[in-house]
């Protein structure tokens, strides 16, 4: 099967959707949801059989299409294609047991109406961000970028009645359409450099260039643009605020898909400037060593005040942020030893999707059951509901990078890159960072574990698909600690 | 088959968990490993101990579990040994019974792991396992008013030993080019690591491995820790995980960066000096049982270093790691069974202040005399384990060829003279506490304690012989070395 066929598929998905949701029952809006996550997980399964025109049949027509000069189907791609898929299906599937909240603030509250657009934005974003990992040119990229931000100013002010959403919203919007205008004007300068949109051929031109003032420029706004859409300094802003404000599921999704997706069309950008030889190669290294570094540093040190949990997270996605620029920063490419940059990315990027999922999962029913998003309303959930604090001290052992969890591996990945790189700085920083991480996702296992509940608290119970997602998550954050391959066996 | 040492308690926890009967499914597992872990001390050569499963080609990353060298047995022995005390001697609060063994269970699968693990990777990794669960016990069922904050101490304290740690090992991995700790070892034998480069790897392991095992000045989270946790957790810790530290410097430090450890070795020296002698005076003043015992564990550790600078300032030193190994051993089954019986004296009077207690040779001469025993073991009496070791670490510093005669004492010479000290230091608060807590007049508290019965007596019986075996005959665990 073409590989495009993916992304149409994913868009048909989207227009059935919203067909769903016009002719559909009113007031039950689960069948949208629930074909939403069917959909897309057939769709990812059909990712495996994905093919590009390297591998189709002889005279196949689609194969010499134009449409390989705009999009490219590798390893990399099916494996973000396969990422931003079963991203989303979990958050249409975390959306589903938000219902309660979604529809306290429609048109008439206590109803669904109109809340399944909720399911079928995402689904829509996905398709973006598919194409984000087959961008071969800056142009098709930017037309995916902007289908991903677009759906997500939407997504953000969902609840169009609660004042936090809405603030949320108008913060994004007004960032998004900032980092934009970087995005464009980088492109325009890379463009007048080289006079091309192709990653490769830019590569090949700068490569080759006198003078690349121009061409440095434009990749510097380009990263600006770029670190709105990973959550990295100096447009990380917005994070706390939006996360803070945003449906649970849309802050899950902004901080796991959207996070993805900006990584893979960094890499794809990044991968022909940093070969060896080009000649901006030290300074875009030097570039992006200083936002990791900052972005280290912002995120982890500021997460240590942090009392609400939703907020923790956020600053927390900032820090993982860092350690993701920090594995470019210190580029290597594949060898016989390492896996290199690109696959330490996808897979931290991987393990992150597994732990952070999780965490939101169980915030949102936190949020739902006992109506606060503080560290606070954690105390004695040991006591409370033990399992449930057993899945999450695990979550939050792996995020801080505690040993045998998967989130260790990603951190261990990241420091060894940088020690080949002889970054030392980088390590330093990034040893802070970590030791900064061990304090405050620590505070929430303190709170669980050695806290008193609040005379009134209540167990929590997560509905059978939260807790059957949350089960999936935490085992697969254990298995994959102790045994990685499978998800550099994807990534390969 | 040494992964079954591993996951024999680990699958334990997991049926505690489940719903199995807390004691007793822990007891079995103790008893199982403890069987299995004597067999391997007396068939440690067979080659089907070994276990090797790859779980990242790149870079090449294995579950290896085997004996590198005798080390890696006795403490594998000791991990058994002092964990069935432990679960024996273990009193769960009522309703808290799955946690409490679970997490006993847990402790000992992670130290058990780091022992014998020989891949750099899971020998990290398994300490972390351990370190998780002494957190959440001493946070939650900790005793004292102010648990939460010792637990948060020694979270935060050992997390940031063991972030500094991965940062010496990371370094040590690039600069050996393997994971693989005898293939590391190979490596560095055939081409040292750039002397520069050791003297740093060093400082990271020194402080990383000195912070676990509470070096001076990184001490201070030991001995609120041990008071406040509960007995098992304490026994565990002080007695089995604390020597992690330890075995990774003589695993890893002394054979990987020798020129950089000889660097640090005046460092080390004043260091060690702080434990022996600062803790030591330290220990003298406590009030209370439990942090006098948490003290004198802390200013015990002095002794190994002391043992380990011998060997950083000669390697050639044939008799400094058989004599840290053998007080790493001695002394871990001591405080495990000094820390056993502190319990059961908190359990029956109530109580662990020092000037409140007296006179319990009277109603409990049985708690007497095993408390008798391992003072007079951890004060270094001879015919118990720890003179053994204390002997041979302080003979070890002057071992022939460590030192050049013409040119007068070298530092670990002149630390050791110092150290020595350290043994009337011991006598003074070893038998104060014993003074203090079993003679004079009983009180109200202490006339009415019943003697220990047939199964309190199990666990500090079981250690009481090990101390008395080894330290009748050192060679039973030397020759294993």
């Amino acid at each position: 099967m073409p590989a495009y066929y993916l992304e149409a598929l994913t868009v048909a998905l989207g227009i059935l959707l919203l067909m769903l949701e016009a002719f559909g029952p009113a007031q039950d809006k689960r069948l949208v949801g629930f074909t939403a996550a069917f959909g897309l997980a057939i769709i990812f399964i059909f990712n495996f059989f994905a093919i590009g025109p390297d591998q189709a049949a002889e005279g196949k027509a689609w194969a010499t299409w134009p449409l390989w000069d705009f999009y490219q189907f590798d390893s990399t791609a099916r494996f973000y294609k396969g990422f931003a898929l079963l991203c989303t299906a979990l958050v249409v599937l975390m959306s589903l047991d938000y219902r309660a909240i979604l529809s306290k603030y429609t048109d008439h509250p206590g109803t669904e109406s109109a809340t399944g657009e909720y399911y079928a934005l995402p689904v829509f974003a996905c398709a973006g961000m598919m194409w984000m990992a087959s961008a071969t040119d800056l142009l098709g990229a930017f037309v995916a970028l902007e289908l991903v931000t677009i759906t997500f100013y939407i997504l953000v002010a969902f609840l169009r009645r609660n004042l936090g959403s809405l603030e949320a919203g108008v913060k994004y919007l007004i960032l998004g359409a900032l980092s934009t205008g970087f995005l464009v004007y980088g492109i325009a300068w890379i463009y007048g450099a080289t006079g091309t949109m192709n990653l490769a051929e830019i590569g090949e031109k700068v490569a080759t260039m006198g003078d690349t003032t121009y061409a440095l420029f434009g990749t510097a706004l380009i990263l600006v643009a770029m670190a709105f859409k990973i959550g990295a300094v100096p447009m990380q802003v917005w994070i706390p605020d939006v996360y803070q404000g945003a449906p649970t599921p849309t802050t899950a999704f902004l901080s796991v898909g959207s996070k993805a997706a900006g990584f893979v069309l960094l890499l794809r950008f990044l991968d022909p400037l940093l070969q060896e030889g080009s000649p901006i190669r030290g300074q875009v290294l030097m570039i992006l060593g200083l936002i990791a570094a900052a972005t280290l540093l912002v995120g982890n040190l500021a997460a240590m005040g942090q009392t609400n949990f939703k907020r923790l997270l956020a600053y927390s996605s900032i820090a993982h942020a860092g350690f993701l620029v920090l594995a470019i920063a210190a580029w290597a490419p594949a060898s016989s030893t390492d896996p290199g940059s690109i696959a330490t990315v996808g897979f931290y990027l991987a393990t992150y999707l597994v732990m952070t999922l999780a965490a939101f999962f169980i915030l949102a029913q936190v949020r739902i059951q006992s109506e606060s998003e503080e560290i606070d309303a954690f105390n004695g959930l040991g006591k409370r509901s033990p399992l449930l604090a057993l899945g999450l001290t695990i979550l939050m052992a792996a995020m801080a990078g505690v040993p045998l969890t998967a989130g260790f591996i990603g951190k261990f990945f990241v420091f060894s890159l940088a020690v080949h790189a002889g970054l030392w700085w980088g390590v330093g920083i990034a040893f802070i960072g970590a030791a900064a991480g061990f304090y405050y996702y620590f505070k929430l296992i303190r709170a669980m574990w050695w806290m008193e509940p609040a005379a009134d608290a209540k167990p929590i119970t997560l509905p059978t698909i939260s807790r059957a997602a949350v089960a999936t998550l935490v085992l697969a954050t254990l298995i994959l600690g102790i045994y990685p391959k499978p998800i550099l066996w994807l990534l390969s | 088959m040494l992964l079954a040492l591993v996951l024999i308690p680990i699958l334990a926890a997991l049926a505690i968990l489940g719903g199995a009967k807390p004691r007793q499914a822990a007891l079995a597992a103790a008893l199982l490993n403890a069987a299995l872990g004597v067999f391997a001390a007396l068939q440690s050569k067979a080659g089907f101990w070994d276990f090797s499963l790859q779980v990242l080609a790149k870079p090449d990353i294995t579950l290896s579990l085997g004996f590198y060298d005798g080390m890696s047995v006795v403490m594998l022995l000791l991990s058994v040994i002092v964990t069935l005390a432990a679960i024996l001697s273990g009193k769960a609060p009522v309703g808290r019974e799955k946690l409490y063994y679970s997490s006993s269970l847990l402790i000992a699968a992670g130290a058990i792991g780091a022992f014998v693990a020989t891949d750099l990777f899971f020998f990290y990794a398994f300490h972390e396992l351990a370190l998780i669960p002494t957190f959440l016990m001493i946070g939650m069922l900790g005793r004292g008013e102010d648990r939460k904050a010792t637990a948060w101490k020694i979270t935060i304290y050992l997390g940031f030993g063991s972030l500094v740690l991965l940062a010496g090992l990371v370094w040590l991995a690039s600069a050996t080019g393997s994971y693989s700790i005898p293939k590391m070892i190979e490596n560095a034998t055939a081409s040292p690591i750039d002397p520069a480069a050791q003297k740093s790897i060093a400082a990271f392991l020194i402080v990383g491995f000195g912070i676990l095992v509470s070096l001076f000045p990184f001490h201070s989270w030991a001995a609120p820790a041990y008071a406040s946790a509960p007995a098992p957790t304490t026994m565990l810790h002080a007695g089995v995980l604390k020597k992690f530290g330890l075995y990774g410097l003589l695993r890893l430090a002394i054979p990987l960066v020798p020129e950089g450890m000889q660097a640090w070795i005046t460092p080390l020296c004043v260091l060690l000096l702080g434990n022996i002698l600062w803790v030591g005076f330290v220990t003298i003043w406590q009030k209370r049982l439990d942090t006098l015992l948490g003290n004198s564990s802390v200013m015990h550790m002095g002794y190994i270093f002391l043992a380990i600078a011998a060997l950083a300032a000669s390697p050639a030193n044939e008799l400094a790691k058989p004599a840290a190994v053998l007080l790493m051993f001695a002394h871990g089954i001591s405080i495990a069974m000094a820390f056993g019986l502190a319990d059961r004296i908190e359990r029956t009077t109530g109580t662990l202040d020092l000037d409140q207690l007296g006179g319990l040779a009277k109603s409990a001469p049985k708690l007497a005399f095993l408390f008798g025993l391992v003072t007079m073991a951890s004060i270094g009496l001879p015919g118990l384990a720890n003179f053994a070791g204390e002997v041979m670490v302080f003979i070890s510093s002057f071992a022939p060829g460590s030192y050049d005669a013409a040119k007068g004492l070298g530092p670990v010479q002149i630390t050791c003279i110092l150290a020595i000290w350290g043994v009337v230091i011991s006598a003074v608060y070893g038998l104060r506490a014993f003074r203090k807590v079993f003679q004079g007049p009983s009180n109200g508290r202490t006339a009415a304690v019943p003697d220990l019965t047939l199964c309190d007596r199990a666990p500090a019986l079981l250690l009481a012989v090990v101390l008395l075996a080894v330290g009748i005959f050192p060679k039973l665990l030397l020759s294993l070395l």
